[in-house]
């Protein structure tokens, strides 16, 4: 059983990717007592799996290390994995949190020495890479996943791998009994930062992405260009392993549309300019960059990025909401066809690749929450008095780039430490 | 050695460990040569057993520094965790086992480098002392708002719900800033439709009837200093009376300054009344209070408007900001409503290039207005003219690809947000440097002197280095970090609003929350005496030797946080709570007369000096490997777990920053034998990734030299090589290190072995 410490002066996060750990990072640092709950079996969230930030094009891993270290030293942080919200019950200060933890089957005690991984045969699509690659039925998330210990999937329990994987554990740490377990913690205020997910590139029809092999989604592409990633950061197609030297970013893939999502995304804009500098790193004067778009949103201090991104990378930009996506079955080329605004020309452009700038999706849909919260129309969680002492932080607040998360975020956390200072004062 | 240290060395046998090395000579080492007062292994000491044992020790037998050879000192932490105990990591899985092959000729030097990791390890403890609260600060649960604008009454609300008080200084006599101006505000909440009450009234009466927060409207802040926890400022009102007060932390909400339109002659601005900035416009729809907005000419009704998006903004132009202001499209888009709401049959006609409505909340809100029949044309304007009473605005229709005009009765500019900070303590000296870089900012800001600095300073430190918080780009002070936007490098005072990026309301007030939750735990940690992100929760601050000082000021001028004054003797003044214990000083000092209590010139030194280094005629040469914590440590790491090999012969050191490293264990290192040194800190130039912002660029600045001191000992230069090493870099950093032992073995071996 999880001994977990809880009172009406603790704060519940919900959710460990970069919001949440800020939001209960600076809780914690301040002295308050946290518990944070993150649903996969690591820290990190979406950022884990980015390659470089935007604007700086420096690595998201450098500010997760430091964001684990102080996971790591601070006592008065609770962490834990696989854990989810099933009911949230009573008023600010006074909170009865309903969680439920699936079985990691890999008890603390683990070393992550990797005996277990090299132990099993079975292999699953590796969810770290969105399906772009294997990974063992015993495994580490990634080198750098905190808590760092390995994790059995669940499909090899009941198989010869999951005797295995035990058997070749020299520290007893895999106990294939776990059955996970529920508990209800008492907490004064609750931060809720369930962070995002892309949308289903699926729905998006006329563009092909379930049809044609070379239709990718800005995520997928994060991956690929990551050097310790699926492709080993070549940027090549999927179809044939080919360079992909011309590549086509198409804005807005689920965003600001009545059929998909009403809202603007934010950061897709964005994260397009900072994919056009890893094909142009990749190939040089040889690097053919398209990008459709309807407006280039580069707010701020970003606009010198863009500026900066027009001049390095050369990529060209096409006032266009392209209209369908067809596949060349001779050369597997995906051929864009659509209007260019800016002077209505029709085109039928050929690129070796296409990469689908996919809108933010709240995590949680609207109709899931396990407490009624005010949500806006898109799903995103309001800053409104009625939801008591439960903050929205990041994402789940508004489409944000990681900067505005944390910086919302660190806002959250102070709305929880207030609340909890309150009933410590009242108690006291 | 003080007396009172016992120490334990515990060898872990797990992973691996007890397979591949011999731990028996390991705990021989531990107890002979490293001086532990007992040594034990443990087939896994980070099980529940493993840790209760070493806690036994400390318990009955006394052990208060505790030397771990195990894994990396990034495993297993909240394991290896015992309070007020001094602690090190030897390094044997990633460092040793890991990263070496597993074959009969590698046994040797194997072993070699885990002898000399547990050699190192016991170094460094025996060198370490237990870090002691300093007590200097009481918790100070007074906040400095300077400003009070929309961020900074925030800001003040916060911190007084928190159960902490507030000051807010204010220079105008009233509170509420350029919001108190604006007719409406683009809504906040669900449905995102209509332009709403601006709440600053609401604003400015909560914040005048809270018991726990005091006002001082015209008034400034004439002089401030001390650190976190005990800032003492004075506060000077138009009166002529002076007040003084004592702050844990500083909130600056010094917002902006509208941007000035007299530079946009082509737009018909100060020819014709006619022609209005967006704050301008607020101003005639208070006036008008939902009736009809009347033309400032001749009073006429409006029946056609045009917005002129990014007025002087987005624009390398002289005078023109060449960033985006973020919320002017939104703004823009209210305003059009305005004109909607009394009089649908307006024409308002918005011409942008890029329309800037992110999120859920602005791209309902864009669609409203849609829905209003505002009409949304991508157009560049190029001129506007007054004539006949009516004005002519002229642009290239994008669309359409053609020059075009359309006339209307007025005109509003959609002008930027220039930052209302204080002079930037590093500003460049006029003449421009010749980097590339550099001269390109410097040409940025000296063709928009409206971006530039007023000359006037908002906080008035008596810091060594400058009066006001450091710029980024553009005369605004937001911090560089993505992921800790509200890093600061003046430790206690945090900017919020639009001084710090450009925003609306409804961001600054988001931002007034966090900006007040760094300034409450900023205090915080100064009671505690602990150190702030990202070393929050270290004890250790900067003791100096004054007997050993030379009053050179290289450590006041050289800390990236501005933490060191000097005293009238000119020795320097360490304060406590605006150091961020990156060591950068102790890295500057030349006579190493600093350091602190868990990390010293000796806590590395001695290791340095453990390391066994055998004779000229080995063919085993030693490279000293001194790595940045934060990233090419972790890099060395994952490089060992996924397999990487990294030359038998480097001994691996991790510093807190690469600002922190001696040059005297460069030159000692090499005066002992060793073949090479390898440096690796993190990226340093305008992008760069040093958590402690200038630390590295000094590193290497520092290092730059250091071919004379080779050329002195004549020794050849290559073999000390500095790099810029990012967390990613798991093939890299291996390869740089086995580069290392490469030009070793071209080089040949140092002639100073003993």
């Amino acid at each position: 059983m999880t001994e977990v410490i809880a009172t009406n002066e603790t704060i519940l996060v919900v959710g460990g990717g970069i919001s949440g750990m800020t939001a209960a990072l600076e809780a914690a640092e301040t002295g308050k007592q946290v518990v944070l709950l993150e649903k996969r079996p690591y820290l990190g969230g979406r950022v884990s799996q980015l390659y470089k930030y935007f604007p700086k094009l420096c690595f998201p891993t450098c500010g997760l290390e430091i964001n684990q270290r102080r996971a790591k030293m601070n006592p008065a942080l609770r962490i834990l994995t696989l854990a989810e919200v099933t009911s949230v019950e009573g008023e600010p200060g006074n909170y009865r949190v309903g969680v439920h933890i699936s079985p990691r089957y890999v008890k603390e005690n683990c070393t992550a020495c990797g005996d277990c991984e090299r132990a099993v045969s079975s292999e699953f699509d590796d969810e770290f890479n969105y399906g772009l690659s294997k990974r063992k039925g015993a495994y580490l998330p990634h080198r750098m996943a905190h808590p760092l210990r390995y994790v059995l999937d669940p499909r090899i329990i009941g198989s010869e791998d999951a005797e295995k994987a035990k058997a070749a554990c020299k520290y007893d740490a895999i106990d294939l009994d776990d059955s996970g377990e529920d508990l209800t913690l008492n907490v004064g205020a609750v931060i809720w930062a369930t962070g995002w997910q892309p949308y289903d590139a699926n729905r998006i029809q006329p563009y092909g992405y379930d049809r044609i092999a070379n239709v990718i989604t800005s995520v997928e592409f994060e991956r690929m260009a990551d050097p310790s990633g699926p492709t080993g950061g070549r940027l090549i197609r999927p179809s044939d392993g080919k360079e992909a030297r011309n590549v086509a970013f198409i804005q807005c893939a689920g965003s600001r549309d009545h059929n998909h999502l009403l809202h603007c995304s934010r950061i897709c804009c964005m994260a397009t300019l900072k994919q056009t500098t890893y094909v142009a790193d990749a190939w040089g004067d040889d690097a053919d960059i398209s990008v459709y778009y309807i407006d280039i949103r580069a707010i701020d201090r970003f606009e010198d990025f863009y500026a900066k991104v027009r001049e390095t990378t050369r990529a060209r930009f096409i006032k266009s909401k392209v209209a369908k996506i067809e596949e060349n079955k001779a050369n597997g080329n995906p051929v864009l066809h659509g209007v260019d605004t800016e002077g209505y020309h029709r085109y039928a452009n050929e690129h070796d690749l296409v990469v689908l700038a996919i809108g933010m999706q709240p995590s949680v849909p609207s109709d899931q929450f396990p407490v009624k919260l005010a949500l806006n129309e898109e799903g995103f969680i309001e800053p409104a008095p009625e939801n008591g002492a439960i903050f929205a932080a990041g994402v789940a607040s508004d489409a944000l780039d990681v900067n505005r998360a944390v910086q919302h975020a660190t806002g959250a956390a102070l709305k929880a430490v207030q609340v909890v200072n309150r009933v410590a004062g009242q108690e006291a | 050695m003080a007396d009172d240290k016992k120490f334990g060395g515990y060898i872990c046998t797990g992973c691996g460990i007890g397979e591949r090395l011999d731990t028996d000579q390991l705990e021989q080492i531990a107890l002979r040569e490293g001086k532990m007062n007992l040594c034990r292994q443990h087939p896994m000491l980070c099980s529940a057993e493993g840790v209760q044992m070493i806690q036994d020790d400390i318990d009955n037998e006394g052990v208060n520094h505790v030397m771990i050879a195990a894994c990396s000192r990034r495993a297993k932490v909240e394991a290896f965790n015992f309070p007020r105990v001094a602690l090190s990591r030897a390094n044997l899985r990633e460092g040793v086992i890991w990263s070496r092959p597993d074959t009969e000729e590698n046994r040797e030097t194997t072993q070699e480098k885990a002898d000399d990791y547990v050699r190192m390890g016991c170094a460094e403890v025996r060198f370490m002392e237990i870090p002691e609260p300093s007590g200097e600060q009481e918790l100070n649960k007074h906040i400095l708002v300077v400003g009070g604008g929309v961020t900074g009454m925030q800001a003040a609300l916060e911190v007084a719900e928190a159960g902490y008080n507030a000051t807010i200084v204010e220079k105008a006599a009233q509170l509420g800033g350029h919001m108190a101006q604006v007719y409406r505000r683009v809504p906040t909440r669900s449905p995102y439709v209509d332009p709403q009450d601006t709440q600053v009234a609401d604003l400015v009466s909560r914040v005048m009837s809270n018991e726990r927060i005091t006002v001082y409207t015209n008034a400034r802040v004439a002089q401030s200093s001390g650190a976190p926890g005990r800032f003492s400022v004075e506060i000077a009102r138009e009166s002529g009376e002076t007040l003084n007060g004592s702050f844990g932390a500083i909130i600056q909400a010094s917002g902006f300054k509208p941007y000035d339109a007299n530079n946009l002659p082509e737009f018909a601005y100060g020819k014709t009344p006619d022609v209005v900035t967006n704050l301008e416009l607020e101003r005639l729809a208070r006036e008008a209070d939902g009736g009809p907005i009347k033309r400032p000419s001749d009073g006429k009704e409006v029946q056609a408007v045009a917005f002129v998006q990014c007025a002087g903004q987005r624009s390398d132009k002289e005078g023109h900001l060449p960033y985006c202001s973020g919320f002017c499209c939104t703004t823009s888009i209210k305003q059009a409503m305005y004109f909607k709401q009394q009089n649908p049959g307006c024409d308002t006609t918005v011409l942008f290039t890029d329309l800037r409505t992110p999120g859920a909340p602005g791209e309902d809100f864009y669609r409203a207005a849609q829905r209003k029949e505002v009409t949304f044309s991508k157009g560049e304007v190029s001129e506007v003219v007054s004539a006949d009473g009516e004005l002519r605005v002229k642009f290239k229709d994008l669309i359409l690809n053609e020059d075009t005009e359309m006339t209307c009765d007025l005109v509003v500019l959609a002008t930027g947000q220039v930052p209302n900070t204080g002079p930037d303590p590093y500003a460049a000296p006029l003449e421009a440097e010749d980097e590339e870089e550099e001269g390109g900012e410097t040409a940025g800001e000296e063709a928009t002197p409206q971006v530039s600095v007023s000359v006037e300073s908002i906080l008035n430190l008596d810091y060594r280095q400058g009066t006001d918080l450091p710029h980024l780009r553009h005369g605004f002070v937001d911090s560089h970090f993505i992921c800790f936007p509200y890093e600061t490098r003046r430790t206690g005072i945090y900017a919020a609003g639009p001084c710090r990026r450009p925003m609306d309301s409804a961001q600054a007030r988001d931002d007034a929350a966090g900006a007040a939750m760094k300034a409450i735990q900023a205090t915080v940690h100064a009671a505690w005496g602990q150190a702030v992100h990202p070393r929050a929760g270290d004890l250790s601050f900067p003791r100096f030797r004054k007997e050993g000082c030379t009053q050179c000021k290289r450590c006041t001028v050289e800390c990236p946080f501005g933490a060191i004054n000097e005293d009238e003797e000119r020795y320097p003044q360490f304060n406590e709570a605006r150091c961020r214990r990156c060591g950068t000083c102790m890295g500057a000092c030349p006579v190493r007369v600093i350091s602190f209590a868990n990390y010293s010139i000796d806590t590395v030194g001695q290791q340095i000096k453990a390391v066994d280094v055998p004779d000229e005629y080995s063919e085993k040469p030693r490279i000293l490997v001194l790595a940045c914590e934060n990233d090419a440590y972790p890099a060395l790491d994952m490089a060992a777990m996924a397999g990487e090999e990294i030359s038998p012969w480097s001994r691996v050191v991790p510093v807190r920053c690469l600002g922190s490293v001696s040059l005297s264990w460069i030159t000692d290192s090499l005066n002992s034998g060793y073949d090479g040194v390898v440096l690796m800190g993190c990226r340093k130039d305008d992008d760069y990734q040093c958590h402690f912002v200038r630390g590295s660029a000094m590193a290497h600045e520092r290092l730059s030299k250091v071919g004379d001191t080779l050329q002195q000992l004549n020794l050849e230069t290559e073999r000390v090589a500095v790099y810029e090493v990012a967390i990613t870099d798991t093939k890299r950093a291996p390869q740089l290190i086995n580069d290392m032992a490469k030009t070793v073995d071209e080089i040949g071996m140092s002639p100073f072995k003993f």
